[in-house]
């Protein structure tokens, strides 16, 4: 049935503002009230886009969307972390600009805060171990394990690593299997080899 | 099942909910009630039960949020000395094109509500239930009810 009433009330009114500038104008308050728990954002690398998530508190997480979906990713966040989770691009503006100059060869070392909020038991030591390994080096699975606190825990160190939350600034690639091989990365070995080259690790 | 992000509610739910406000509040002051229903859903949708019908959930503070734009117009209106001799359209300047919404805003809130959300939303009489708070066949009678006071002043 074509009833022309019915019709104009699907198309619905016209109106001055756009959704989009609602939008944005909704975003802007929520971050003022403090409303937004968790902002995420995409950036691009030269090993394909990134998603990158902050807290007030610091950098949550950055996910590799060429291994895992944008979707997902934010999905966990609300999961675990609270549900108040918006795009607010603006909010990680930082962290863009660090890992643009890092992909460049331009930063050695991120200023950047984190949150560890994702990061629990055993893997804690071993993350903040590997967080102080410096630019260009490397340890072994073994000697973060046993810098963490448990030498014989070597696997348990490879599991805390290939779970970290927050890739490249918490830079687990640094840590690789004895005799120099690459071992695993949640970006791919591929990813994690280029990685090492870019730093001048003398590996990969 | 845990709750979507609520950037996923924007995204789904920001259109449908600002057609439904442009419609049911005007388009005058669609947008503070667009920031008011989004940021009042941000603020209490941690507390919200997962499984719930997000949608639903939106429209009913939206729906409230339209209803508080009118009663504060009403108590904002300059009292007149003189009583006018037939009531002045509801809709006036704020209406939004031509007749059709002006007729709208003049039905009476629930029916209003009903024939928006039914039509310009596209929410199934059950959700509509949800929304106003009845059972679905009160849903339906609402929409009816608008529909055919709309056919008789709009053609």
């Amino acid at each position: 049935m074509n009833d022309r009433l019915e019709t104009e009330l699907r198309r619905g009114p016209d109106a001055d503002v756009g959704v989009g500038e609602a939008a944005s104008r909704l975003l802007d308050r929520a971050l003022d009230e403090g409303l937004v728990s968790v902002a995420y954002a995409r950036t691009d690398s030269p090993f394909g886009d990134l998603l990158v998530a902050a807290t007030p508190r610091g950098i949550v997480r950055i996910g590799f969307l060429h291994t895992e979906t944008e979707e997902s990713v934010v999905g966990q966040l609300a999961e675990r972390l609270s549900p108040r989770v918006l795009h607010a691009p603006a909010r990680l503006d930082d962290a863009r600009r660090e890992l643009d100059e890092y992909f460049d060869g331009r930063r050695k070392r991120f200023q950047l805060r984190t949150d560890r909020a994702l990061i629990h038991g055993f893997a804690r030591a071993v993350l903040a171990r590997t967080a102080r390994i410096p630019y260009g080096s490397y340890l072994t699975y073994g000697e973060v394990a046993a810098e963490a606190g448990s030498p014989r825990a070597h696997r348990a160190a490879g599991n805390a690593l290939a779970h970290n939350p927050i890739p490249i600034v918490i830079p687990c690639h640094r840590v690789l299997r004895s005799g120099g091989l690459i071992g695993n990365y949640g970006g791919g070995p591929e990813m994690k080899a280029a990685l090492l080259r870019l730093e001048g690790a003398g590996v990969g | 099942m845990a709750l979507p992000p609520f950037q996923a509610l924007i995204d789904t739910h920001a259109e449908p909910v600002r057609r439904f406000l442009v419609a049911t509040a005007g388009p005058g002051a669609a947008d503070d009630c667009f920031q008011e229903t989004f940021i009042a859903a941000l603020r209490a949708y941690p507390r919200l039960r997962s499984g719930s019908n997000v949608r639903a959930w939106l429209f009913t503070i939206a729906r409230r949020k339209a209803i508080d734009h009118h009663r504060a117009r009403r108590r904002r209106a300059i009292p007149v000395a003189e009583v006018p001799d037939r009531p002045a359209p509801l809709a006036g300047p704020e209406s939004p094109d031509g007749d059709l919404w002006a007729a709208v805003e003049a039905l009476p809130e629930k029916q209003r509500a009903a024939v928006v959300l039914r039509f310009t939303c596209d929410l199934s009489h059950r959700e509509i239930g949800n929304v106003l708070d009845c059972s679905d066949a009160a849903a339906r009678r609402s929409v009816h009810e608008g529909i055919k006071r709309l056919r008789e002043v709009w053609t």
